[in-house]
């Protein structure tokens, strides 16, 4: 009815130049309404305007009134509500979409006895992934560590991605392409370690993993374009090495988990809801055992926010994964309990620098490591090269921007360069960025497993930088403990929260 | 891939459309659709059961293979390692001489082979072909302990990848002669990993899909291999693509 009192009105404004079919319509309204009406209008339009608006507003109370009669069982509701927030409920909920996240996903929606059986959801603060370490790594794997659990993570993540399109393969959607580099990891050491790295061959070789120990000479051959003065021995990767596109399986991993019915959700977790039981243990302390209700995730760029219900959360929040934690209030009790340990995972800043040389090495460039601790590897074809190393712990850059500190390449990465390989003398760099490791400050080692004082909080963390080439296995090993309740495949209890409490350290005989 | 299923889905539903506007039309409606309609219905009907059926097969198809290059441990047992890699390469339509002999043992096109290969046991097998096989990773583990192979060719195989090729060092002391031509899934990463053959004379590199700018790839091969002579045709180095890569080279060497 609204409607047409417009119509009028605006009919009434153009009068004297209508014709006689709108004078018939304009006589027709002022015969529906009466002569008031018209003078009215006559007089001001503002009146009849303010009805209008006045009159919407009550029509769309009564319509909305009419729908909610018409459908009593839906939840439509005519105030706009945000899609992207995530859902009310969930069974499980990751924290951090990044290769280890998502990869726990997929594994828990693998696993599930049916369909839809787990509802999971992933929460990733950044849409973009501009800062997230999964895409600011050099995406290396290798099998060359200490521990055997390391190796045996390797292992299984590398016959992961050999046959990723079984895995990851996704119907009607192209396959997954890796762009694997088989070029193999090539670790040199100095006369002091070279009996560490013994060792450590000893080890991967009866784990099963393809590595040979090349002599100094032999090194030469192989290798002719490298300067082996001061090396005693390397250990070269046959197998199973090399490097990837940590952004292609990142990606494969989320559209897998997200066809199998994952929830994606982009916004922060920024507190939790736990309820707070006091026990005692067989000391005789007492210590409280926290348990989750819900999460709180703020959407990112706006107040919303939206808590979550969940049964079980997962810590994969990589270098941020501390300050999680501290919000259930881990870290904060009395020094020599189990409050009073925190998470050890801090981030670190580490530059990757590109640089262009075109009288280096070719195509049999191996990821290279020197006992100095500078790694470098091939880029693509145009003899564009990645290198990047770990600073010492006092000189560790400030974390809280990812700004590249162009000195630390002329100080102290290009002198060792220089001298393993003289034709990289010559160089230019074209361009470098920084990413975050996940520093496990206690041992450099992944902390996978519950917290004792956390009923339901998962831990996948930790990982010092070769997170990403371990995300296969330890998303597999994750969602065995959250589904079988122990691990199934590889034995990581090793890995768990347990040897930080007891401070026994599992550090990587490493030989940098 | 996805725009077939697409094209169909949406082909059902119109059949779907014009089916339920057809019963309009006529309200007696007598005679039945005819029966593609009435299949692209059912089918409509049950998309998200096609679709699984679709994955089984390609899950069996892939059983199918890996079963075929399964590891014949059995044969290995009771007859040693060279008579099961033998027995393996001709079931899978390959075939292969032994040391010192000039005999080829191979298997005609529909499978069958001479079972004389059996009088060898104990000899090595010194050049195998296995063009046009399924032979994948997996199978490769048959011809592991095969440590005086000498030439292979695996000319247009559907299974072999980077991974495959990675794991050719097992005979990087003994091969001389390797063929991957015309292999679907080999890329520049796999090849990278040839420099571990050392003993490599000659390579055939011919028609692989999977190389982006053929002609640098084949020189930093070259450069990797220098005793190896690289064959690679069929390959289209028209002049436009090597200006454009000579140009970039020239601005990376400006750089």
């Amino acid at each position: 009815m609204s409607t047409w009192r417009g119509l009028h009105v605006k009919v009434r404004t153009a009068h004297g130049l209508l014709t006689a079919t709108s004078r018939r319509v304009t006589q027709r309204h002022t015969w529906m309404y009466g002569h008031l009406t018209l003078c009215q209008s006559l007089s001001t339009g503002r009146p009849l305007r303010d009805d209008f608006f006045k009159d919407l507003e009550a029509q769309m109370v009564a319509m909305r009134k009419k729908v909610s009669l018409a459908l009593p069982g839906s939840n439509w509701s005519p105030m706009e509500i945000n899609p992207l927030l995530p859902p009310e409920r969930a069974d499980i909920v990751i924290v951090g979409g990044g290769v280890m996240g998502w990869s726990i996903a997929y594994w828990l929606k693998q696993k599930e006895r049916v369909r839809g059986g787990v509802k999971v959801v992933v929460v990733e603060k950044d849409s973009t992934y501009s800062q997230a370490s999964t895409v600011l790594s050099a995406g290396g794997i290798r099998q060359q560590f200490s521990l055997p659990e390391n190796i045996c993570l390797s292992l299984a993540s590398a016959e992961f991605m050999r046959n990723i399109n079984e895995h990851l393969g996704v119907l009607n959607e192209d396959p997954v392409d890796l762009q694997f580099n088989h070029s193999g990891y090539l670790f040199l050491a100095s006369e002091e370690v070279a009996h560490i790295m013994q060792e450590n061959y000893n080890t991967q070789r009866s784990i099963g993993a393809e590595v040979c120990l090349l002599s100094a000479t032999q090194l030469k051959e192989k290798f002719p374009w490298m300067n082996t003065d001061g090396v005693a021995l390397a250990s070269y990767g046959l197998e199973n090495e090399g490097w990837f596109d940590p952004w292609t399986l990142l990606n494969a991993f989320k559209r897998k988990a997200i066809s199998l019915g994952a929830i994606q959700c982009y916004g922060e977790v920024t507190d939790f809801d736990y309820k707070t039981m006091v026990m005692t243990t067989a000391e005789g302390d007492d210590v409280d055992l926290r348990r989750i209700q819900s999460v709180k995730v703020q959407m990112s760029n706006s107040l919303e926010y939206q808590p979550v219900e969940c049964a079980i959360v997962v810590n994969a929040a990589g270098a941020f994964s501390a300050k999680l934690t501290e919000k259930l209030g881990i870290g904060f009790g009395p020094k020599h309990s189990i409050d009073g340990v925190p998470l050890p995972v801090e981030p670190r800043k580490r530059y990757v620098y590109v640089f262009n040389c075109p009288d280096g090495p070719g195509l049999d460039t191996p990821f290279l490591v020197d006992y100095s601790g500078v790694y470098f590897r091939r880029e693509g074809l145009g003899g564009n090269y990645i290198v990047g190393t770990s600073p010492v712990e006092a000189e560790e850059p400030d974390t809280s921007d990812l700004e590249v500190d162009h000195q630390f390449f002329e100080d102290k990465l290009w002198p060792h360069l220089a001298s393993r390989v003289p034709a990289f003398e010559k160089l230019k760099v074209t361009s470098a960025w920084a990413g975050f490791y996940d520093y496990n400050t206690f041992d450099q080692n992944g902390i996978i497993g519950t917290h004792p004082l956390i009923n339901n909080m998962y831990f996948a963390t930790g990982f010092s930088g070769h997170g990403l080439q371990h995300s296969p296995a330890v998303g597999r090993s994750v969602a065995e403990l959250i589904l079988d309740g122990q691990f199934m495949t590889l034995n990581l209890s090793r890995l768990g929260f347990k040897r930080i409490l007891s401070q026994e350290p599992m550090l990587e005989k490493n030989i940098v | 891939m996805s725009a077939p299923f697409v094209s169909l889905r949406r082909c059902c539903q119109r059949s779907a459309l014009l089916n339920i506007s057809r019963r309009l039309w006529s309200s007696d409606s007598a005679s039945p659709p005819p029966l593609h309609t009435r299949v692209l219905l059912y089918l409509t009907q049950r998309f998200y059961d096609v679709e699984m059926f679709l994955s089984w097969t390609s899950r069996l198809r892939r059983k199918g293979i890996q079963k075929k290059n399964a590891y014949y441990g059995f044969t290995q047992k009771y007859y040693g390692t060279d008579i099961a890699a033998a027995y393996y390469i001709l079931s899978l339509k390959g075939g292969f001489r032994y040391v010192g002999q000039s005999e080829w043992f191979s298997a005609d096109k529909r499978g069958t082979f001479n079972w004389g290969f059996l009088d060898h046991r104990e000899t090595p097998l010194e050049e195998v072909n296995m063009s046009y096989t399924v032979i994948n990773y997996r199978g490769l583990e048959n011809l592991v302990d095969q440590k005086s192979l000498r030439s292979l060719s695996l000319r247009g195989c559907p299974q072999v990848d980077d991974w495959f090729l990675s794991r050719l060092h097992l005979f990087q002391d003994s091969l001389q002669e390797l063929d991957i031509s015309h292999c679907p899934h080999i890329t520049i990463g796999g090849l990278a990993a040839l420099s571990n053959l050392r003993g490599l004379r000659r390579l055939d590199v011919s028609s692989l899909p999977g190389i982006s700018s053929p002609g640098l790839v084949i020189i930093l091969l070259e450069e990797m291999l220098p005793q190896c002579k690289i064959t690679a045709t069929g390959y289209n180095h028209n002049l436009r693509q090597e200006e454009g890569e000579m140009k970039e080279e020239h601005m990376q060497a400006q750089r």
